[in-house]
């Protein structure tokens, strides 16, 4: 039957607006589909051809050397840039292409970036507020305040990262690491089911890394976490399954192990 | 509420404090106080404070973009001066019968251009209500439709900046030439009265100030509520981290198409204030330098403080009275040490000056 012809539903643009969360089907498994992908900068391919798969759930490592088209390949999937060619879906109904920054953000897809980036002037506890799920529109910031449900969130996340002793302070005030820490926060507040995270762990000490590492491993499940890392460490200790990109394109995929051991990573990595 | 409000916004509140007191001050020293005693305030005074004022207004609504929404807008005097435009034809249209050429349709300029009839949107212009919408909804529907344009494309920073500048520019140009029917380079002029009020009798000029005090107080109120809601926390995050906003599912364009468009229709309103005060509106007041002094002028009190803005706008504009009635020639010199100055010394202006000693006792 065609949409037409169904008389409960006449006119389309009184139904109330779908949740994001409806229009997410993972039912055939990946949360993120990428076919074909290229772009190119004045010539300069950056992604060629790329095709990669993330399941729901899972929690992806991404490594490969500079220039390698980590970063592009999260630009497309954010709507930053816009390939020449290919597809982004994310799950089998959402089709990222059409959509721009803010509607990616809201039909779930939470970024981090490379350097860390807060709002330096806000306060931690605001920052998280800020990034909280909830209705993005101009008015509704001007005229209300933020939900029960919200200020648990923000509370629960305050207590994740460990921020809780600092909710006052300044943005701008904490260390590198805990920049890093509030931005994650940030991500979290925001109720996404796809988290990217370029270089989470730049700049933390030890105890640090391991405490990230601690969160990523409870977030997948529930989550699907792609990192994009250079911390070969860190990615060993938290990856199941790791992509190795280069020259745009996808050149190994499998474990830990066996992507180590391949001899294509080792050329790439220690040179021809 | 209000207590707690003022507590966490000191110098918003001295800075209502002062303006109620002039507001009680002023009318009694200028109508209740004869005019040989020396506590007499003359009604030229009253004006001149009067037109500060408007520029306080004017200064916040710049803050408010600039401030606090990083956007640096270049043309802002271009929204007063069509605020004070609406009204000055308004002021025309009341002039009637008492014209030079005493045509009690047509203003004086377009009898002298010959002109058989009123154009179309000099209509409804003899009604106060309509003028007054025309104050705010000509300036306002300009910046929707250029923010509208330029934030949609993602122009930002100093491009941005050029083309606010082209905006005001090509305005002046506009206003300038006879046939747009705004009178040309004279502009609108040889004002008697508003709402039946003779303008240059005395209660009319204290009445002129009292309502810029108190839009100058609403302004304030009203731009402190913007900053102190999330609304102001979000173009806060903008300001300073543009796409980390976005990432986050805000549309970033959008705030500040909003907060421009607002700001300008505040601009109009004291721009329509400032002209009934000043007695005439010229194609001069789009001039870019005029948007460049507002700049001063804010960044002179400290931007990103709203009260910062509006009081440097009044010191300011006293110290130009006062230095153009003694070396004339030499202000713009003055004006451009005191930027140089503030830029070096001062990065956050008078405001973070008092800042800086209040945190350091």
């Amino acid at each position: 039957m065609t949409p037409l012809l169904r008389r409960d539903r006449v006119f389309d643009f009184l139904a109330p607006p779908l949740p994001p969360d409806a229009l997410l089907d993972t039912r055939h498994g990946p949360i993120l589909y990428l076919e074909d992908i290229s772009v190119s900068f004045d010539g300069f391919k950056a992604l060629d051809d790329l095709s990669l798969y993330i399941d729901d759930g899972e929690l992806r490592c991404i490594i490969g050397p500079n220039g390698a088209g980590k970063t592009t390949m999260m630009d497309v999937i954010t709507g930053r840039t816009r390939p020449d060619t290919g597809s982004a879906w994310f799950g089998s109904r959402v089709d990222l292409l059409r959509l721009d920054e803010p509607a990616i953000a809201g039909a779930g897809i939470g970024r981090k970036f490379q350097k860390p980036t807060v709002f330096e002037k806000l306060s931690v506890v605001q920052n998280l507020e800020l990034a909280c799920h909830g209705d993005k529109a101009v008015w509704r910031t001007l005229l209300a305040a933020l939900d029960a449900d919200q200020r648990a969130t923000v509370a629960g996340v305050l207590d994740t990262i460990g921020l809780a002793g600092h909710a006052h302070r300044e943005a701008g005030a904490l260390s590198h690491g805990q920049k890093q820490w509030l931005e994650i926060g940030m991500l979290l507040t925001q109720r996404p089911r796809l988290l990217l995270l370029d270089e989470p762990v730049a700049g933390m000490t030890q105890e640090e890394i391991e405490r990230t590492a601690e969160l990523f491993r409870a977030l997948a499940g529930a989550h699907s976490v792609v990192v994009v890392e250079h911390d070969m460490e860190f990615v060993r200790s938290i990856a199941n399954k790791v992509t190795v990109l280069h020259e745009g394109r996808v050149l190994v995929e499998g474990d830990m192990q066996a992507v180590q051991n391949d001899p294509r990573v080792i050329e790439v990595y220690l040179g021809e | 509420m209000i207590t707690r409000w003022l507590m966490n916004d000191r110098g918003g509140a001295v800075m209502l404090g002062v303006l109620l007191l002039a507001a009680l001050v002023v009318p009694l020293a200028n109508l209740g106080i004869g005019a040989d005693s020396p506590l007499h305030v003359s009604t030229y005074t009253v004006t001149l404070l009067g037109k500060y004022l408007c520029y306080a207004v004017l200064a916040l609504a710049l803050d408010l973009v600039w401030g606090y929404c990083g956007v640096l807008s270049l043309g802002h005097g271009a929204f007063f001066a069509l605020g004070g435009y609406a009204m000055g034809m308004y002021l025309m249209r009341q002039i009637g019968e008492r014209g030079v050429y005493g045509n009690p349709l047509l203003p004086d300029f377009m009898v002298f251009l010959n002109w058989e009839r009123l154009p179309w949107y000099w209509h409804g212009f003899d009604m106060f209500w309509f003028a007054l919408v025309m104050v705010a909804l000509a300036p306002g529907l300009l910046a929707f439709v250029f923010g509208w344009l330029a934030f949609r494309s993602r122009v930002t920073g100093v491009y941005l900046s050029i083309i606010t500048q082209a905006l005001t520019y090509a305005l002046m140009l506009a206003f300038f030439r006879n046939e747009m029917g705004f009178g040309g380079n004279n502009g609108l002029t040889d004002f008697k009265d508003l709402l039946g009020f003779d303008l240059q009798a005395d209660a009319t000029r204290v009445s002129l100030f009292l309502a810029s005090a108190a839009l100058l107080a609403i302004a304030y109120v009203a731009c402190r509520h913007i900053t102190g809601s999330r609304l102001g926390r979000v173009v806060v995050a903008v300001r300073d981290a543009e796409n980390r906003a976005r990432f986050l599912g805000y549309r970033v364009e959008n705030y500040k198409l909003w907060v421009f468009t607002f700001s300008a229709v505040l601009a109009g309103l004291a721009g329509a204030l400032y002209v009934p005060q000043v007695g005439i509106i010229n194609p001069s007041e789009f001039q870019p330098l005029n948007s460049i002094e507002l700049v001063i002028w804010v960044a002179v009190g400290g931007r990103g403080t709203l009260w910062g803005a509006a009081a440097g706008a009044v010191l300011v504009n006293y110290a130009k009275t006062s230095f153009t009635a003694v070396l004339p020639e030499v202000w713009l010199f003055a004006l451009g040490a005191l930027f140089v100055l503030t830029t070096l010394l001062l990065p956050r202006g008078l405001a973070g000056l008092l800042r800086n000693r209040g945190e350091a006792r």
